[in-house]
């Protein structure tokens, strides 16, 4: 009924707290005609019985033509399924190898999960070294599990990497910002110099630039980012394009 | 001094003396780097600082298999801490339980870390909302907000909401109450000192009041935060 995305709409956009309810009550109609609409909740909001509550802090934010969710300021991350992350091996242990990901328990991930690998043709992986791979399985009960190939069998840019460069860790706000497919943020950054990046979805970014002062630049200059808006942004990218160059 | 969960009263009693003055306060959120969740929160001089970790890694010993592990840590500005602390974080810890989602994250661990900046009265209650912020902050899932107010009884039987240290010295009686947002109902009360069951319901319903204006408050904190991020 439209009394669902009435309810919604009107706070789109605005900022909530944990504790506000949207509460349906479907009209009783005479001639028992109900139209059912599905309405996607997505992170941030939880249903609980008639009504959908927010349990996290944030903007409410909506995608055509039903889904809603709430956009929310975090540095802490919680593995979700079909996710693509950086981790860091922390140890080797019989077939598998344990993973830190930043969340409340270590991933583990198979020898076998990477693109060629076979039971003789084992990948050359240490103790310490930086791996992009995807959750297969991640929720709240159960160890969460990484995989470096996709479902064809090819790596398609996962498994290994981060030779030289440097790692670090942003919000997850950020995160999204930069992985938007045409995120202003990397377009204006590509104007000042050219560099390697890979951001993974739990808050880590990996960069690497030609030398290493450009690239603790580029380092920077992600990490204030942050706070700014974009008019700030640009001012500041300007400055250091014409600074450095 | 009692430290008792849930109850559940309304008051619709009219009050005589309209004082649920609030001294002035103040909060600020993400000002540390290195924890998930951080924020101050300042009434007149008391000042606490909150810092959330979150969800984490557990100790075996110390996890529980369907839900999260709710830790505490009071540090007092001087020395280390002792049984008054210890008791303040089991008040706190209590209420961070019933006002979280718990069972969201099982098999990990939340840690409140708080520091006291100043202490001027009204401790227990700041630090309270300091960590309610902090929570918020951090972006824990929690099914409602929470605040807290003190209301010190004098000798002359008057209630004095937010007292000041030395109010509270001079006081008979001290109460604080942590009010939810969702219904207003206590979740938790922590009190010293005599006072009648009528001066009891007064305080509660006085502390009721006074938790619209500090929920007002967090809500425009919160929008001030999220005004430069649009």
């Amino acid at each position: 009924m439209d009394t669902i995305h009435a309810c919604f709409k009107e706070k789109i956009g605005e900022v909530l707290l944990p504790g506000d309810v949207f509460s349906f009550r479907l009209p009783e109609s005479g001639d028992g005609s109900i139209k059912t609409e599905k309405t996607i909740c997505g992170p941030g909001l939880r249903r609980n019985g008639e009504e959908v509550q927010v349990c996290k802090s944030g903007i409410l934010r909506h995608k055509q033509p039903n889904m809603y969710w709430i956009d929310s300021q975090q540095r802490r991350y919680v593995p979700a399924k079909g996710e693509s992350v950086i981790g860091i091996v922390t140890a080797k242990s019989g077939d598998i190898f344990k993973v830190d990901v930043g969340g409340s328990e270590q991933a583990s991930l198979s020898y076998l999960a990477f693109e060629g690998a076979t039971k003789r043709n084992r990948p050359n992986v240490q103790v310490g070294d930086l791996v992009y791979g995807q959750f297969t399985i991640a929720n709240k009960d159960m160890e969460p599990e990484l995989v470096c190939i996709d479902s064809c069998g090819r790596a398609n840019g996962m498994g290994v990497f981060g030779a030289d460069g440097l790692l670090f860790k942003v919000s997850l706000g950020l995160v999204r910002r930069l992985l938007v497919p045409q995120s202003e943020i990397i377009k204006d950054l590509e104007k000042i110099f050219p560099f390697e990046l890979v951001v993974g979805m739990n808050g880590r970014v990996w960069v690497k630039a030609k030398t290493v002062q450009q690239t603790l630049i580029v380092t920077n200059l992600l990490e204030t980012c942050e706070n700014m808006t974009s008019q700030q942004r640009q001012t500041l990218f300007k400055r250091v394009a014409d600074g450095c160059l | 001094m009692s430290a008792t969960r849930g109850l559940c009263m309304r008051t619709m009693m009219e009050l005589d003396q309209s004082c649920s003055n609030l001294r002035e306060y103040g909060s600020e959120q993400s000002l540390l780097s290195k924890p998930d969740g951080t924020s101050t929160f300042v009434q007149g001089d008391t000042s606490i600082l909150a810092g959330v970790y979150g969800p984490a890694e557990v100790k075996v010993s110390k996890e529980i298999y369907d839900r999260a592990t709710v830790e505490v840590l009071i540090q007092p500005k001087m020395g280390l801490p002792g049984v008054r602390e210890r008791a303040r974080e089991q008040c706190v810890r209590e209420t961070c339980e019933a006002a979280l989602l718990l069972t969201l994250h099982p098999r990990s661990s939340v840690t409140v870390v708080l520091q006291v900046v100043h202490d001027d009265g009204s401790l227990l209650s700041c630090c309270l909302n300091a960590a309610c912020m902090a929570l918020m902050d951090a972006g824990l899932p929690m099914s409602h907000l929470f605040c807290s107010v003190t209301c010190a009884i004098s000798k002359e039987g008057q209630i004095i909401t937010d007292p000041t240290a030395r109010q509270e010295k001079e006081s008979r009686a001290l109460l604080t109450f942590a009010i939810d947002s969702a219904e207003s109902s206590v979740l938790m009360s922590s009190t010293t000192g005599s006072f009648s069951v009528q001066e009891l319901q007064q305080c509660i319903a006085i502390s009721q009041k006074a938790s619209e204006q500090i929920f007002q408050f967090y809500r425009d904190s919160v929008k001030r935060r999220y005004s430069k991020i649009k």
